[in-house]
């Protein structure tokens, strides 16, 4: 057992004690202690071993940059992965230690997650001295300010040297003192437990804040994603403290020196008696002088011959000199200690029980370079940071390089206040004091596999050499061979140890392989450059900065709330008939109406035999409809169909084909004229809006001069569709006034008439099915009391209603397209066999041009054509390619075909006909029309199928169905 | 998130606009007077420029008007929105903030 909780000191309230079970173990611990500190005090060493070698593991760090100790917590939300170094210590906690990798809670979320939108002027990210600082400075100019704190206290790392003198007081005083001031100001708005994981284009930022704090009941959010509009963003965000590369550097017992600190100062544990720090630099040194002063026994190892500071009271030094190896079974029990530079086997054993490691410091410029801000490598501080601040933004404290606190003080003040920064570089270097640039330890038996480098992902500096022996150049290239720095902690740590190992591999004649490009790499050296981590660069950091459940992401967009749903106005009766439904876009559609038990293929059956025999009726109103006004609305339409609309005669209606100016097809639909400069335009369900958007383009930036005006009146009408050879006696009957007989109401013309009900009516004599079919359209408000008349005006001759799958077969067996299912955005009219849809007087129509084109005048373009299964009853996936005969194999494949197989084409609708009484399918086949006749085949699964090629339309080919 | 001044709207979130492209390309006086190539020009190619870059947006959440903009393709700052023909430099106006 080596850590303990002293008697006195820290921050954490030892009036409040708190229960927790770590691995069934009851602990206490107190408010204020993260799971870290209440285990640390109870003497826990061990936490989960590692994720690939089971290797004993300890705690290593005090925040978000632990790579070792993660926990699972039981109760509400199986959570897992949850830092023990910032989950905060709640009451009754229930934990187990993971081993690296979390288990899916399988249960459904119970929780609520919401989001926040605001705008602030001054958004502070960090609230350690730097931050405190600038929030401090920003609130009084009296702009809005918002200070973020991913900690549930603010103070940052002065939190772990309370007695340090900042602005004269003691850290912990000067710390309360702030905050007031900043609670105080009605300008200020601060965000604890809040940790600001994305940045992106105009200092929008987004956050993440963990509710501990509020209420568990109904209506309470237990996460909070906040999305912020910032107009000045002040990066305070810190550093991370390296540990060092050296055999065994991941035994239970080694720990960063600010961390060991960190934990003395801030909760009040020891975390060992016998204590080694190994240092690289000056910062480890009132460290060790801390430890000392609680009553540790500390030998301090640095690598430098010199230090910028005086030896610590109470403190053995040894200069010029490095651990070699950490020694113990399941936990550290001694330490090899060697000369810097020297023979790794000539080494002291020291016996410790802590060994608390300072390799340098890393500033986290994560949020910085998100933003693309750009990195150096500075060889004084052996660290990337950034070269200026991107635009609207500042940075202030360590994140800068700035390692001693007036310094980050002084910095976050300018920074908060909109001045200058106040420090140069050198002036940074000079207060940080020398650093020794210190990668890869000698190893006293020459293997490096237990020299880690990236602890999460159990990766070594072995590891790094197997990647350079593969020929790995690009820290890219490291990274995804080894996987060093894709676990939860992101190479908070590992990444620059990795980097600097890597400088140390490579010769000067490998850097001709490194890539330009990476952050932080020099520009304009001489080439090759010489290997050093500032030529080498570090891999793209990437949101978010910590991890964030996709719960909290989705926030209220789950379930019921996930999407709109559009109803059309007789919704309620097709839930009352038992409809499945279809989502097409954000529309319920009716599927089928399955009766007495019926699957999908039962119920298609009979709505299909009902609208080719007698009569069905359907919901149509989910159609785009869009009204196209003005005197110039015929030249407009002429434009952007291929075929001629400006002299379509009022009560007339036609179909009309959109296309891009590629010439493939895009939308269609059936526009009514209803005056001179006024025309009703439909287009397919999904295409609506994409349709709207379109016409205002080619109107606002092409032809303003143009009088047309577009108006979205898809929910201002419903439409029912009555098709079947007795059709006609159901719309006799629901509009009486009206002369529906086969003289009076020619093909594709529409008369406005007021019905039985008294509704007024629009009733337009169209099919999609090519049965003789009428379109019942009336204000949207009285959509469902149409559909009431319908169905009772029917009941009579049976009718039926018949979902979009019926729908479907029917107009295939016609080869009526759907746009995007038999077109793909590679399609023209001529492809559909649509040539008559194409006018040849028009002087110009958007698409006309590239039918001119090589590629569309040539042969081999894919045609629309039907297929035959020679399997009557085989129905061919949709996307099932086609391929000639000869160039099937003869047995089925599994996995890929020995040669590529030259692909004909593809099935893009395939249905059961009941009109036919077998399966059938279009498809779009090169050359198809030329191969009317011809039997290729069809393939799914690794098997190919026999099909024969048809003409498209394979049922009442003469149109003669559609008079009834 | 991109914050666009909309020359209608004022400043609003990139969310709430579609991108519409290279600024500037108009549709050809008679596509039928220009040969295969030049017609996949107007087509298919666009400017890809690493800098200052004037293209299109519109505000499809807001008014649905089409604008245009100029915008640093290495940095995305909107320097200017504007409407119509592409100003010179003395005659840009003001964009938002990027």
């Amino acid at each position: 057992m080596s850590g303990h909780r002293l008697d006195s000191g820290g921050v954490v309230d030892r009036t409040a004690t708190r229960r927790f079970t770590l691995d069934g173990q009851q602990l206490e611990g107190f408010a204020g202690d993260t799971v870290a500190s209440a285990a640390l005090a109870n003497g826990v060493v061990r936490v989960g071993n590692s994720i690939y070698r089971g290797r004993p593991r300890g705690v290593l760090t005090s925040g978000v940059e632990e790579p070792n100790a993660f926990v699972r917590s039981e109760g509400g939300y199986g959570e897992s992965m949850l830092p023990a170094t910032t989950a905060e210590l709640l009451d009754e906690l229930r934990l187990t230690w993971e081993d690296g990798i979390g288990t899916l809670d399988q249960s459904v979320d119970p929780a609520e997650y919401d989001h926040m939108h605001i705008h602030t002027d001054i958004a502070v990210i960090g609230a350690g001295p730097a931050g405190l600082a600038a929030a401090r400075a920003a609130a009084a100019t009296g702009v809005r300010v918002t200070l973020f704190e991913s900690d549930f206290a603010l103070g940052g790392s002065l939190l772990g040297r309370p007695n340090e003198v900042v602005e004269g007081v003691p850290a912990a005083a000067w710390i309360d003192d702030v905050r007031e001031q900043l609670e105080d100001a009605p300008n200020c708005r601060i965000l604890t437990r809040t940790s600001v994981f994305g940045s992106y284009d105009s200092n929008y930022l987004t956050a993440l804040e963990k509710r501990v704090d509020a209420p568990v009941k109904d209506g309470v959010s237990r996460q909070r994603v906040w999305h912020v509009n910032a107009g000045r963003v002040v990066l305070a965000t810190g550093a991370f403290e390296r540990t060092l590369v050296f055999a065994n550097n991941d035994l239970p017992g080694v720990m960063l020196a600010s961390a060991a600190q960190h934990y003395l100062g801030r909760y009040g544990v020891l975390a060992g008696d016998r204590i080694v720090v190994f240092t690289t630099n000056d910062s480890a040194y009132p460290v060790a002088a801390d430890l000392a002063a609680a009553g540790a026994r500390v030998t301090l190892v640095d690598s430098r011959a010199e230090a910028g500071v005086d030896d610590p009271a109470s403190v053995e030094v040894r200069h010029g000199s490095v651990v070699v190896e950490a020694v113990g079974t399941d936990q550290l029990e001694s330490v090899r200690v060697a000369a810097a530079g020297g023979d790794p086997t000539e080494a002291q054993e020291i016996s410790c029980d802590l060994l608390a490691v300072s390799g340098g410091w890393s500033a986290n410029v994560n949020l910085h370079s998100q933003r693309q801000g750009a990195l150096h490598w500075d060889d004084a501080l052996v660290g990337f940071v950034p070269s200026g601040s991107v635009r609207d933004q500042a940075l202030a404290g360590s994140v800068t390089g700035t390692y001693w606190t007036d310094g980050v003080v002084a910095e976050g003040v300018a920074a908060g206040a909109g001045e200058p920064a106040p420090l140069s570089d050198a002036e940074r270097a000079a207060g940080s004091g020398h650093t020794d640039a210190l990668w890869l330890i000698p190893s006293p038996d020459g293997e490096f596999d237990t020299h880690f480098v990236d602890l999460q992902r159990d990766e070594t500096a072995a590891g790094v050499v197997r990647a350079v022996r593969a020929g790995m150049r690009s820290v890219e290239h490291v990274k995804r061979y080894t996987s060093i720095s894709t676990g939860l902690d992101q190479g908070k740590i590992g990444g620059v140890l990795t980097i600097g190992v890597l400088s140390q591999l490579l010769g000067e004649h490998d850097m001709a392989a490194v890539p330009v490009g990476q952050p932080g790499q020099e520009e304009d050296t001489p080439a090759p450059p010489k290997p050093s981590p500032g030529t080498i660069g570090t891999t793209t950091f990437r949101a978010p900065f910590t991890p964030v459940a996709f719960a909290a992401l989705a926030g209220r967009h789950r379930g019921e709330l996930y999407d709109p749903a559009r109803l059309t106005p007789a919704q309620a009766r097709h839930v009352e008939r038992g409809a499945e439904f279809e989502d097409v876009g954000q529309w319920k559609r009716p599927w089928f109406y399955p009766q007495d038990g019926e699957d999908l293929d039962a119920a298609v059956d009979r709505e299909c035999r009902a609208a080719r025999t007698n009569v069905a009726y359907m919901d149509g109103s989910t159609l785009g409809k869009i009204e196209v006004r003005g005197k110039d609305a015929p030249a407009f339409l002429n434009r952007i169909y291929t075929n001629a609309f400006a002299k379509l005669p009022v009560g007339k209606q036609r179909y009309g084909v959109m296309c891009r100016p590629d010439g493939m097809v895009f939308d269609d639909g059936v526009s009514f004229r209803l005056a001179d400069d006024r025309y009703l335009m439909t287009t397919t369900t999904g295409g609506a809006a994409g349709v709207l958007e379109w016409l205002e383009e080619w109107h606002q930036t092409e032809w303003p001069e143009l009088d047309v005006f577009f108006t979205s009146v898809t929910e201002q009408w419903s439409t029912t569709v009555v098709a079947g050879p007795r059709s006609r006696d159901v719309v006799h009957k629901i509009a009486p006034d009206l002369d529906v007989s086969k003289e009076g109401f020619e093909f594709m013309t529409f008369h406005d008439t007021v019905l039985a009900s008294g509704i007024p009516a629009r009733i337009a004599r169209v099919t999609f099915s090519g049965e003789l079919a009428f379109e019942v359209n009336v204000s949207g408000w009285y959509g469902e009391a149409v559909w009431d008349d319908i169905t009772e005006a029917g009941a009579e001759f049976g009718i039926t209603p018949y979902g979009t799958e019926t729908m479907h077969v029917l107009r295939a067996e016609k080869a009526f397209p759907i746009v995007g299912q038999d077109t793909d955005g590679t399609v023209t009219p001529h492809d559909l066999g649509m040539d008559w849809v194409v006018a040849k007087k028009k002087k110009d129509f958007i698409g006309m041009r590239s039918y001119a084109r090589a590629g569309h005048v040539e042969e081999g373009r894919k045609q629309l054509v039907s297929l035959f299964p020679a399997d009557k009853e085989l129905r061919l996936p949709e996307g099932s390619q086609i391929v000639a005969t000869a160039d099937a194999p003869a047995e089925p494949i599994d996995g890929f075909a020995a040669e590529p197989i030259p692909m004909l084409g593809h099935v893009t609708s395939s249905y059961r006909s009941a009109a036919l009484d077998r399966t059938f399918a279009l498809a779009l086949v090169r050359d198809g029309r030329s191969r009317i006749g011809e039997q290729v085949m069809a393939s799914f699964g690794g098997r190919f199928f026999p099909v024969q090629i048809a003409e498209a339309v394979v049922y009442d080919k003469e149109g003669a169905r559609r008079d009834g | 998130m991109l914050m666009i001044d909309c020359p209608h709207c004022g400043v609003r979130p990139e969310g709430e606009f579609t991108y519409g492209g290279q600024a500037h390309v108009p549709y050809p006086e008679d596509p039928h007077t220009l040969t295969d190539e030049e017609w996949a020009q107007y087509l298919f190619y666009r400017d890809n420029p690493k800098g200052a870059f004037r293209e299109r947006w519109v505000h499809s959440a807001g008014c649905r008007k089409w604008f245009n903009a100029v915008r640093d393709t290495r940095t995305y700052d909107i320097t200017s929105t504007y409407v119509g023909a592409a100003p010179s430099d003395t005659n840009t106006t003001q964009g938002a903030q990027s």
